[in-house]
């Protein structure tokens, strides 16, 4: 049996719409990630934020949350893989890279990824096949939204 | 509705409908299996411990290692048995440190002089290296031409596309282990998406030409294989047994056992089977009257039971990491493990003990009570890791393998 979704069909029910930058970027910089990613956008909107979803092809379901200022303040991932996280995490990816590598030192063994630093939050869960992440800058989350709110 | 729920109903009911024009390739790996109770008697005991692994300057915690033996594909002579191999349920496929191997096995080709890599995501990071074949002998079973990775970092040059999954673990330190067995769910490692062409191939299968390497599409055959699978018998999943722990001890021993109902030794007895997602191979949990609906997981290459959060389970996490959870006493908790189809259900027991005074000493690397959050808020998580196999014996059947139980996958115990 074939479980995977036909992608290229997904495609054709696309709402072609501004894009999102990395997080912390700009949100009218450049459709970069829905390009990169090759997914399907949806846009809704609330008084505190912009949340973008994209489908990429290979099935990664992910958000990034708009700031009513234009910046990219948190991302979400779910899916079978981890999205293109150079991408996604921008300028953040190379602190990202570093904090799991001594955090994996630190662990003495293998698991999910649970970086607190004062200026960037990163959780990866689940395992092959399965994936969660997501990431945030505390510093940038507009007024009234809270951490339980990035989904 | 989780996006990838939607997704996957979005995804059938388009394939109903356009399956005769998607160009959908088939789904089977190709290997089939009978039933149970085939009156084997193929040795399928392997002894494991957890111990603190191979790398020295590093060691593991909660890891559970063991041997295989690989040859050249064909040799009886071109052999070499290897220790410190991680037995990882959370995973499928043989992958190998380079610097760990001595033999030469056969590098998977496409063509002239273009050869096969492979870039595996982990939820930490990812490895890198030849897609290369051996066969693989673990207890009395055998894997003729199993495809595995050969870990390199130095192999020809890691794409951008790859190392943007996070940290490369291709080394013994960043590894922890000579090598990771996956004995997993998953007949293969990455599934249908990788023999896609286009922008559906998430990826993971390079070909390369030098320096230069490309995404290719990967059959399900070539892709790493769950060795298991190429067994001639025992060949529908694995009992992970281990010993029971109390607090922290330097080792623990333990038993794989593969096949499951395919021998006197392998029966299920009375084990609940908890069905699993087949294709994001989770279960439910609930705990303190929430459900966590196709969250839940059992990895046995998890060194803690990482779970929720600080904030939701009410336990402090330790001061000097945030990975691990340090309560001021040992709290006893109580959750229930349900099947994905909302089927069986069962409570679990486990410990959350002071990750701080339980690590204290390195030497000792089987720690029961070692737990950590998982992610939160909002986006949970329940990653049975180590912890929850001590002192049981856990079957994991493999996706669309013949049981006497049914069809994988599941886990039971």
């Amino acid at each position: 049996m074939n479980r995977r979704i036909p992608r290229g069909l997904l495609a054709l029910l696309l709402f072609p719409l501004p894009a999102c930058a990395s997080l912390g970027g700009d949100v009218t910089t450049v459709q970069a990630d829905q390009v990169k990613m090759q997914g399907s956008l949806r846009t809704t909107s609330n008084n505190s934020y912009t949340l973008h979803e994209i489908q990429t092809s290979a099935g990664v379901a992910v958000k990034e949350y708009v700031s009513t200022s234009g910046k990219v303040f948190a991302v979400t991932w779910q899916g079978p893989f981890h999205p293109d996280l150079r991408q996604l995490l921008g300028t953040y990816f190379d602190a990202f890279t570093q904090a799991e590598q001594a955090q994996r030192a630190q662990r003495r063994g293998r698991g999910p990824v649970q970086i607190q630093q004062p200026g960037l939050v990163v959780q990866v869960a689940g395992h092959m096949r399965a994936f969660l992440g997501k990431a945030y800058v505390p510093q940038m989350l507009p007024a009234g939204v809270r951490a339980e709110d990035i989904r | 509705m989780k996006p990838a729920r939607l997704q996957r109903l979005l995804g059938l009911s388009l394939a109903a409908a356009l399956a005769a024009t998607a160009g959908c390739s088939g789904g089977s790996s190709g290997i089939t299996t009978g039933g149970g109770g085939s009156g084997s008697t193929t040795t399928n005991m392997q002894a494991f411990t957890v111990n603190t692994g191979p790398a020295a300057a590093s060691p593991y915690v909660n890891g559970a290692f063991t041997s295989v033996t690989v040859c050249a594909p064909g040799s009886t002579t071109n052999c070499q048995t290897i220790g410190g191999i991680l037995l990882d349920t959370g995973s499928s496929g043989l992958r190998i440190l380079s610097s760990a191997l001595t033999i030469s096995p056969t590098q998977q080709t496409r063509g002239n002089g273009v050869l096969i890599a492979e870039c595996l995501p982990f939820v930490d990071g990812f490895t890198w290296g030849p897609v290369q074949t051996v066969d693989m002998t673990i207890a009395g079973e055998q894997a003729k031409s199993l495809p595995i990775q050969v870990i390199n970092g130095s192999f020809s040059t890691i794409p951008n596309s790859c190392s943007s999954n996070g940290a490369p673990e291709n080394d013994l330190s960043s590894l922890g282990a000579n090598g990771i067995l996956g004995i997993g769910s998953f007949p293969e490692d990455c599934g249908g998406g990788c023999t896609e062409s286009g922008a559906g191939n998430p990826g993971l299968y390079y070909a390369c030409t030098g320096a230069n390497c490309e995404v290719t599409t990967e059959s399900l055959s070539s892709q790493l294989q769950n060795p298991i699978i190429l067994f001639p018998t025992d060949n529908n999943g694995v009992i992970f047994q281990l010993d029971s722990v109390s607090g922290a001890q330097t080792s623990v021993s333990g038993s794989l056992i593969f096949g499951i109902g395919t021998q006197s030794n392998n029966g299920l007895g009375s084990a609940t089977v908890y069905g699993l997602d087949p294709e994001l191979g989770n279960f439910t949990t609930m705990f303190n009257g929430q459900t966590y609906s196709d969250l839940a997981f059992l990895d046995t290459g998890s060194n803690a039971i990482y779970f929720l959060g600080s904030n939701t389970v009410n336990i402090p996490t330790c001061t000097d990491v945030t990975f691990w959870y340090c309560p001021t006493t040992t709290q006893n908790l109580t959750a229930t493990n349900q099947a994905f189809d909302g089927g069986a259900s069962g409570p679990v027991d486990f410990v959350v003990g002071n990750a701080d005074t339980l690590t204290t000493n390195e030497n000792d690397a089987a720690v029961n009570g070692l737990a950590g959050p998982s992610s939160e808020p909002s986006m949970f998580a329940f990653d049975w890791g180590l912890p929850f196999f001590f002192g049981r014996k856990v079957y994991t059947s493999i996706e669309g393998q013949n049981t006497p139980a049914g069809t994988g996958p599941y886990v039971a115990y």
